[in-house]
């Protein structure tokens, strides 16, 4: 059914710090691995060693500059995927009932055999999570890997989204972001985690940590650094002659 | 938001067909037998043709069927029961206006009604969207039920109801380009919400994600046609509401009339067409674009 859930029992959600993304765009790369050969429609890709590619995936990762007003421009590396939004628009759009948001965890999935492939929940996402599948006809989006994070066939470090696994800067979190002692709710409070777009009243369960202030260079960098300073300051001999006569010139 | 040709087709036709079931329902033109039929015709070809466009878009449209569950929170479900419901009353209406001579008012009213409502309800597919600015607002609504009306009092040859209607659209069609116009700023979404970062210094898109393009591109940022948008807003404006309105003053004649009808007709699309072209979506800015 498209009627959200009053409230969930379970708020699972990523926690992506962009501090210490590096764009290395490996998250990108297994997830499609993973989920073009598990759950549901395959991500088509068309004309993929042609002139013009373009495919399906869940996860893009953008980068950004910010120039502050006062000092040097910052480049920001920007995964994103589906935020799992708490008052998700795409399932409430959705005329089928394709879409629907899971009490017992939170995670926004699409039942594809129900998809028309109308593209209203698309329509609806303000951050693009959603990419109508063009080989499938169907609407693809991420589903926190819901076929890993339960799965007991694979190894307990395995059961956690493909892209978390993966990165390996450490920069992707998962957790249940419902429960306040949870590791990434400590996270999201410790470094004043935030919501992309606030303003659209999704409520999106994932949050981004800002990137960390710069440290500043102060004047003297340790103590033994005047003594370091160089000794000579006027060229003798040679090098002396040579600069008066090129001065001279 | 790319003007995809069967949203087109579908909004400006079956908008044209519901406004002139509305007018057969309330008996005007007070017609019956073969004349009625004709007046039918037409608006179940417009009608029905529309809503059959509406489906090529889909992915799948053998499980269209399945669109008419989710009533209860999907606008687009609800247009799909209106649509079905305003079609099988007016068909009852019908059967009686056409072959038994009989004018059963009351379904006939009902039948009127639901058929605005059908034209309400895909307005709101678009209103309902907070992702595109220039689509939610109250004159979104205004302007399709608007357009509906005219269109329908002109194609049952009301001219008199015809000609205050035409300017009724006209007037919300200035309206909803003005404040459209300045939807997306007054939003207060930018690049700067978009990511969270706007509070640490001016944002700049450095890098998209891809070389190529995709799916969110083709669909969400439609700039192609934006650049002949002045010009093809006086033209749809002309061609909508300034035309017939200047045919229908004339004395009256059927080859006018057709030619007030071709226009309205024409000018409507094209202004369907901006609606979908100039509709920017926030999902744009992300890539560093409107």
């Amino acid at each position: 059914m498209t009627q959200l859930p009053n409230s969930t029992e379970r708020k699972m959600g990523l926690v992506i710090d962009l501090d210490t993304c590096v764009g290395c765009h490996a998250c990108v790369i297994s997830c499609k691995g993973w989920n073009t050969e598990n759950y549901g429609a395959p991500l088509s890709d068309q004309d993929a060693y042609g002139a013009n590619p373009s495919g399906t995936f869940l996860n893009r990762v953008h980068s950004y500059e910010v120039q502050p007003a006062e000092g040097h421009a910052q480049l920001i590396h920007f995964p994103k995927s589906c935020l799992h939004c708490e008052d998700a628009p795409c399932v409430t759009v959705c005329p089928t009932g394709a879409s629907y948001k899971r009490t017992e965890d939170g995670i926004v999935l699409v039942n594809e055999s129900d998809c028309i492939g109308c593209g209203l929940c698309a329509w609806s996402c303000p951050y693009g999570a959603r990419e109508l599948d063009k080989a499938e006809g169907v609407m693809k989006k991420c589903t926190l890997c819901v076929d890993r994070i339960y799965n007991e066939n694979l190894p307990e470090v395995d059961r956690i989204p493909s892209c978390v696994r993966t990165c390996p800067a450490g920069a992707r979190h998962f957790g249940d972001l419902g429960d306040p002692d949870s590791d990434v709710s400590k996270l999201v409070a410790e470094r004043g985690g935030m919501d992309l777009m606030p303003e659209m009243g999704t409520k999106p369960v994932n949050k981004y940590l800002p990137p960390r202030p710069k440290d500043t260079v102060e004047d003297q960098i340790d103590i033994l650094a005047p003594l370091l300073a160089p000794v000579a300051e006027e060229p003798k001999g040679f090098l002396g002659w040579l600069d008066k006569t090129l001065e001279k010139l | 938001m790319h003007p995809a040709p069967s949203v087109i087709l579908f909004t400006t036709l079956s908008g044209l067909g519901f406004g002139l079931l509305f007018f057969l329902g309330l008996g005007f033109p007070a017609v019956s037998g073969w004349v009625a039929f004709v007046f039918f015709a037409i608006a179940y070809g417009l009608a029905v043709g529309g809503l059959m466009a509406s489906t090529f878009h889909l992915g799948h449209p053998e499980r269209a069927w399945k669109a008419f569950t989710q009533w209860k929170t999907s606008w687009l479900s609800r247009e799909g029961w209106c649509a079905v419901l305003a079609l099988v009353v007016m068909g009852l209406y019908a059967i009686g206006v056409v072959f038994l001579d009989r004018h059963w008012s009351l379904l006939g009213w009902i039948g009127a009604l639901m058929s605005l409502a059908t034209v309400f309800t895909t307005s709101m597919i678009y209103t309902q969207l907070k992702t595109i600015p220039r689509w939610n607002m109250n004159l979104t609504p205004a302007m399709f039920l608007s357009f509906s009306l005219a269109g329908g009092a002109l194609l049952a040859g009301q001219t008199r109801v015809a000609i205050p209607l035409l300017l009724i659209a006209a007037f919300v069609q200035i309206l909803y380009w003005k404040k459209g116009d300045k939807a997306l700023e007054a939003s207060g979404t930018d690049l700067g919400t978009a990511t969270g970062l706007g509070n640490r210094g001016t944002v700049r898109a450095f890098e998209p994600p891809h070389t190529g393009t995709n799916y969110l591109l083709r669909e969400f940022v439609h700039v192609v046609g934006r650049k002949h948008a002045e010009k093809l807003r006086v033209i749809s404006f002309v061609l909508a509401f300034v035309l017939p309105v200047l045919l229908l003053v004339l004395p009256f004649n059927h080859f006018l009339a057709l030619l007030a009808v071709a226009s309205h007709l024409a000018g409507v699309a094209t202004s369907r067409w901006l609606f979908f072209a100039q509709a920017e979506h926030v999902v744009g800015l992300y890539y560093g674009k409107r």
